[in-house]
């Protein structure tokens, strides 16, 4: 990663930009070196600012002829040693899921931003957040792979960046969770380069074509996802897992507001939990005490965390534009507590600050 | 410890004997493509991808790094390689299955883009790790499991004839040939001529290769070799379908 | 300058919304404060209905959308209904002046209901193509979120390609949107 000058990549500055044009400079104040993908809405304009800025800073692109092939070759072009990454949404999310899978048994660190739209089936082009449970949980095995959901540009900013450094430091496949309105919507955020900031970037290195003659110099690397008898396969996921589960402690994030002593509990993540602190805030001046607990990182998920203000709640309630899916991730996070749920989903909807107030005040 | 016969240096020796069935045609064609890389002397940076069906069964084959892909994702997992470092010379190898059926797109588009990348594609009429159903190359009146009164090309459709068509959509400067295991000097030059080609970042490469599989063919030696050299190569010419520099006659001008 | 805004516009696909919906909220970015503008956006490339959704305030803002608009816009008779639901008592609405025969699709219950005639106007007096910035100008003179010449700041940088070609424009842009306000102002 030799840079040409000491310039900083990205100067430091405000911006009034799309999350989409924040993603695409994010990539470059990361260092990513090649981004495959595929046209979908509300994804495209990660590429189209992507294709204007790689050139310039020495980085490539290819469109390929569906995610299957965008999602396989972002796998390629990590095992080549490539900071390599992804965009898609809703049906690009199922097709990619093959390559995501084949990422996880092998611990590639891809990284792939998910710019969620409405569904079932192609739906809308708007905005949901009904691709959680594929996003946490797509591929034919046990979610083995970190979700950062976003809320707002700087967090897309932030956490493109550090899901390439999460990636490649524990080599798990790392998923930045979005959505349609974080992708068009327009507000202000500082970019920067993470360099510039002390924030170390965790180097890439090749799983393939690591130098030398294999066989002569070196042992050849020899990669599968292919297991011959169902012991080997479960010595090979228990280590997964296993691995995954001792450094979950070090990836959760969340963020708690006013929990201390909410009795009412309202739990959302990405941008609608804007619109739950947004509720708390104005709760709070009409003296009801209502506090808000926000999963950063849907995998993994800060259980504990939940669980300690759940107990101290009266009342949850969980709200999401998806009928269920962060619920399923909640009532697995705190089994055991009584603390009873109640649930605003709006699925392929958005859910607006004076809709949770209601909600609240309606319980 | 076995004896082992004479074999190609690039062949990794601790996972040999190899674990494909006797009389299949895989380890002949991974032998002419071994001493084609030997001879070009391009160990040092070749990364071999296999597929997903018998072809999978190469992942620690060679002394090469070796990358073991999802079933018809090679070609784009090898793409991936190759666009991140063109410096080194990526191969992508399947069965028809995995790339005229559930890899098609993946080789169609490949070649179009003219992908720095050779892929090498097993012919054998079937699906053969799944247990013998009809493939894309199964021949008409051809039986498998899933065509118990053989291949009715009225229901079915004719065998994919992937060389022709990859030749039609490539750019003149491709290579594009048909080999077959019966004549592994041949093979070995095709293969060649394919790595030079991208040895010298001159684009795409596609060589099918006519390969026995005696297991769900259900054939003896004999059988199987009749097969071979008989039945497919009249439906499936063997030879060279796009050489670049070749001059083309055009008879109708 | 007030404390904030939600504003909501909706007009047919070619009339400007969008354009006039990414000025506000860049005037507002460029005063230092919390803006965030959303399009809607569908399948469709071309054609339909064009909304846009614009929250302008001192502090974070929460859900990109919103209920309770207290300025609704609408251009064409057609988009009176996309943006009645963000209507609540509190709205002012504005409707563009040749839209007729709408007042059964107006919304039920809003603090205001404004006729603007800014298609008239600007035929009469600059050029039709203005007459969105007239409808900019109506917005600021009743909101007063942004600043004149914040907005002129942004209308000469984003039209610059335009400006260049014939300088005439600027001008005709700017009284424009003077001619907004003060219709606002007077109303």
């Amino acid at each position: 990663m030799a840079e040409k000058n000491l310039e900083p990549i990205i100067k430091e500055r405000r911006v009034f930009i799309t999350g989409n044009e924040a993603v695409a400079w994010a990539g470059v104040a990361a260092r990513a070196d090649i981004m495959y993908g595929y046209p979908i809405t509300p994804q495209n304009e990660i590429m189209h600012y992507w294709t204007r800025l790689a050139p310039k800073y020495g980085k490539g692109f290819l469109q390929t002829e569906d995610e299957i092939s965008a999602g396989f070759a972002t796998v390629g072009g990590v095992l080549a040693g490539k900071r390599a990454f992804t965009a898609t949404s809703g049906p690009g999310n199922i097709l990619m899921q093959d390559s995501m899978s084949m990422a996880e048994m092998m611990r590639i660190p891809t990284v792939m931003i998910i710019t969620q739209r409405g569904g079932p089936s192609t739906a809308t082009v708007i905005y949901s957040q009904q691709e959680t449970t594929l996003t946490c949980f797509g591929g034919n095995g046990e979610g083995i792979r970190i979700v950062y959901s976003t809320a707002s540009h700087q967090e897309l900013f932030d956490y493109t960046i550090k899901a390439f450094n999460t990636a490649w430091k524990y080599r798990f496949p790392t998923f930045v969770l979005g959505d349609g309105y974080q992708s068009k919507m327009r507000e202000s955020l500082t970019i920067y380069d993470p360099v510039e900031r002390g924030i170390e970037l965790v180097p890439a290195e090749p799983f393939l074509g690591k130098g030398g003659v294999a066989g002569l110099d070196r042992p050849p690397v020899h990669l599968r996802n292919t297991y011959n008898m169902e012991d080997e396969l479960y010595e090979v996921v228990r280590e997964l897992v296993d691995a995954y589960n001792a450094v979950a402690h070090e990836i959760v994030e969340y963020r708690e507001m006013e929990t201390e002593d909410a009795e009412i509990l309202i739990v959302a993540h990405g941008i609608v939990s804007r619109a739950a602190e947004g509720a708390v805030a104005r709760l709070r001046k009409d003296g009801y005490k209502v506090g808000s607990f926000r999963p950063i990182t849907l995998r993994p998920f800060p259980a504990e965390q939940l669980r300690k203000c759940a107990d101290r709640a009266e009342k949850m309630l969980v709200v999401e534009s998806a009928e269920g899916q962060l619920k399923k991730l909640v009532t697995d996070a705190i089994y055991g507590s009584t603390t009873p749920i109640e649930t605003l989903f709006r699925p392929g909807e958005s859910i607006t600050v004076e809709e949770i107030i209601s909600a609240v005040k309606g319980l | 410890m076995a004896v082992l016969p004479p074999m190609p240096k690039l062949w990794y020796r601790e996972t040999k004997p190899h674990k494909f069935c006797p009389g299949c045609g895989h380890p002949l064609v991974l032998k002419a493509l071994a001493y084609a890389i030997e001879e070009l002397g391009i160990e040092d940076r070749t990364i071999f991808g296999c597929d997903i069906g018998c072809s999978l069964l190469a992942w620690d084959f060679f002394n090469l790094d070796t990358v073991q892909t999802h079933h018809g994702r090679t070609t784009p997992v090898m793409v991936g390689i190759k666009r991140a470092r063109p410096e080194l010379i990526c191969i992508a190898y399947m069965g028809d299955g995995g790339g005229y059926a559930i890899g098609s797109q993946h080789l169609v588009n490949a070649a179009v883009r003219n992908e720095n990348i050779m892929v090498v594609l097993a012919n054998n009429t079937v699906y053969a790790m799944t247990g013998g159903q009809m493939a894309p190359t199964t021949l008409p009146n051809q039986k498998t499991e899933t065509t118990p009164y053989g291949r009715d090309p009225e229901k079915t459709g004719n065998p994919t004839l992937g060389p022709e068509m990859v030749a039609a959509i490539t750019p003149d400067t491709a290579y594009v040939a048909r080999g077959t295991v019966a004549k592994l000097g041949q093979l070995k030059s095709f293969f060649k001529k394919g790595l030079q080609r991208q040895i010298e970042g001159k684009g795409f490469s596609f060589i099918e290769v006519l390969s026995g599989c005696p297991t769900n063919w259900r054939t003896n030696a004999e059988e199987t070799w009749n097969f071979l050299e008989n039945e497919m190569t009249r439906y499936f010419k063997v030879g060279e379908f796009k050489v670049p520099g070749q001059v083309k006659e055009d008879k109708n001008e | 300058m007030s404390k904030g805004a939600k504003i909501v516009i909706a007009g047919e696909g070619g009339q400007g919304v969008q354009t006039i919906a990414n000025m506000l909220s860049e005037a507002a970015y460029e005063e230092g404060r919390e803006a965030l503008y959303i399009p809607n956006f569908g399948v469709e490339q071309r054609g339909g209905v064009s909304v846009a959704y614009i929250q302008i305030s001192d502090e974070p803002i929460g859900s990109p959308k919103f209920k309770d608009a207290d300025v609704a816009v609408a251009l064409s008779k057609r988009s009176i209904r996309r943006i009645a639901k963000y209507c609540d008592k509190e709205t002012i609405f504005l409707y563009e002046g040749e839209i007729t025969d709408a007042e059964g699709e107006f919304p039920e219950e809003c603090r205001e209901i404004i006729k603007v005639p800014a298609i008239k106007i600007a035929k009469e007096l600059f050029h039709p193509k203005v007459f969105n910035v007239i409808i900019m100008g109506f917005i600021i003179g009743l909101t007063n979120v942004v600043s004149v010449d914040t907005v002129k700041k942004i209308i000469n940088s984003q039209l610059e390609y335009k400006f260049e070609k014939n300088p005439e424009l600027r001008e005709m842009n700017h009284k424009a949107l003077e001619k907004g306000v003060e219709l606002a102002l007077n109303r």
